[in-house]
């Protein structure tokens, strides 16, 4: 519950009131080709929506834009009332994205991963026991992360959103390479993440069970 | 986010790069190898005439400084690039910048340190005085952090693509002009028994110029090269 109390307290909400993410008007292009055009939606908190579409129709593309990595060709993305970009570090310790790559280190620990996400993000309250429990990867603390399966190692990214506290989560297909186990906990992270109030924006080709979850869909075309 | 949790994620990030390169030791022995093996040659090539040698000395021994640290560029972020870490490092909680420094001073640890510890037996290979020596090692000190500040920016930019390495050496060396021209007319004045303070002032100037601001275009270029 201590996560809860520190998520209520997050500026994104209370800055001004306003829903925390609000995007409008927003237009992506790749090499001359329209991705999506004029896209607006809000998002708030304890929300939940998956963006659909076939390969190529600018999924990770609208997902990069939102974390602020890629730039779009217009509109705007807010966050409780200001511009991401203008917001910087304050929008990023309040945001957390798992993309396609996995983001860890082969030749550190498991246990130095985790270490080195919570020094880059906000920290969680959560020790690094509680997080590899979780994540069903105890016992691997030092285990080298190059030496770990395709699903150990989309596990371990995921271990970023225990590890750190943001209201934002934006996960791109987190469910590639997961086992059955494995998908579960992410649906159950997930589900518990949204009922503290968090949001999550997401890609995924699996058809997710999430009981009591409300789902939003967004479909590129 | 408080000075504290910055100056945490400094500490870890450049602890951690310190650590990759431990575990993959080829990284941080190759460009010290080359650095040896390139003045060696020189030394080699032209033959026995030591007066010659000795004037060549301290330009040989920047220049192949300055290749062996532009070799090693490219680690300073393309293994982060293709595993992921650096849209994560962008995302960070942190000022990108402070990272950047981070990763830039684990480079130079990494890389340019070694070349310093070796100086001292290229100069006996190439018959430098130890006054010589003595200049040779402080420039060295000042100017190889220059090299590693520079040369990140060089490789932001040219990350994203394939094969940046040929765009890198034509991006970065007209830069790293400066730094040979007074690391050279330093250790020859020195040689010749002149005071090298001017020169030792002008490349500590250049440096802090590099520690200010090279953070900000390779910070930019990273966004750039990610997007």
């Amino acid at each position: 519950m201590e996560r809860c109390g520190v998520l209520m307290s997050g500026p994104g909400q209370q800055r001004s009131g306003e829903p925390g993410l609000v995007v409008s008007d927003l237009h992506c292009s790749r090499d001359g080709r329209d991705l999506f055009k004029g896209l607006s939606f809000l998002l708030r908190a304890g929300e939940l929506l998956v963006v659909e579409g076939r390969n190529g129709s600018g999924k990770t593309s609208l997902l990069r834009i939102l974390c602020g990595i890629r730039m779009q060709e217009s509109g705007s993305i807010n966050w409780g009332g200001s511009p991401i970009g203008e917001l910087g570090p304050l929008y990023h310790q309040e945001m957390t994205y798992i993309g396609h790559h996995d983001g860890i280190k082969g030749d550190l620990t498991v246990a130095e991963n985790i270490q080195l996400a919570k020094a880059l993000g906000k920290p969680s309250g959560d020790d690094l026991q509680t997080i590899l429990k979780r994540l069903q990867l105890s016992g691997y603390n030092e285990v080298l992360a190059k030496a770990l399966s395709a699903g150990q190692k989309r596990r371990l990214a995921l271990s970023r959103l225990l590890a750190t506290v943001s209201w934002l989560w934006i996960l791109d297909e987190p469910f590639t390479s997961l086992d059955g186990r494995g998908i579960e906990i992410c649906e159950h992270l997930i589900s518990s993440h949204l009922t503290h109030g968090g949001m999550v924006v997401m890609t995924s080709h699996h058809a997710m069970e999430l009981p009591g979850v409300e789902i939003t869909r967004l479909r590129l075309s | 986010m408080t000075d504290r949790s910055l100056a945490r994620a400094f500490s870890l990030l450049l602890r951690r790069d310190l650590v990759i390169n431990f575990r993959q030791r080829s990284e941080c022995v190759n460009p010290v190898l080359f650095f040896v093996i390139v003045v060696t040659l020189f030394a080699l090539g032209t033959g026995a005439d030591r007066a010659l040698l000795l004037s060549m000395a301290p330009g040989v021994i920047w220049v192949a400084a300055l290749l062996a640290s532009m070799l090693s560029l490219e680690s300073i972020f393309r293994s982060d690039f293709e595993d992921g870490s650096l849209e994560q490092l962008l995302l960070s909680a942190h000022p990108v910048t402070v990272l950047v420094l981070a990763k830039v001073t684990a480079h130079w640890l990494v890389t340019g340190l070694p070349l310093l510890l070796v100086a001292p037996l290229l100069c006996i290979l190439l018959g430098l005085s130890d006054e010589g020596l003595k200049t040779l090692m402080l420039t060295l000190l000042i100017g190889t952090p220059i090299l590693s500040l520079v040369g990140a920016i060089g490789v932001a930019l040219t990350v994203g693509l394939r094969r940046g390495g040929v765009i890198i050496s034509l991006l970065v060396l007209p830069l790293y002009i400066p730094v040979l021209i007074f690391g050279t007319s330093a250790v020859q004045m020195s040689v010749a028994g002149f005071p090298v303070n001017g020169q030792l002032s002008m490349l500590a100037a250049l440096l802090a110029l590099a520690l200010a601001l090279a953070p900000l275009p390779t910070a930019a270029a990273l966004r750039m090269s990610l997007s």
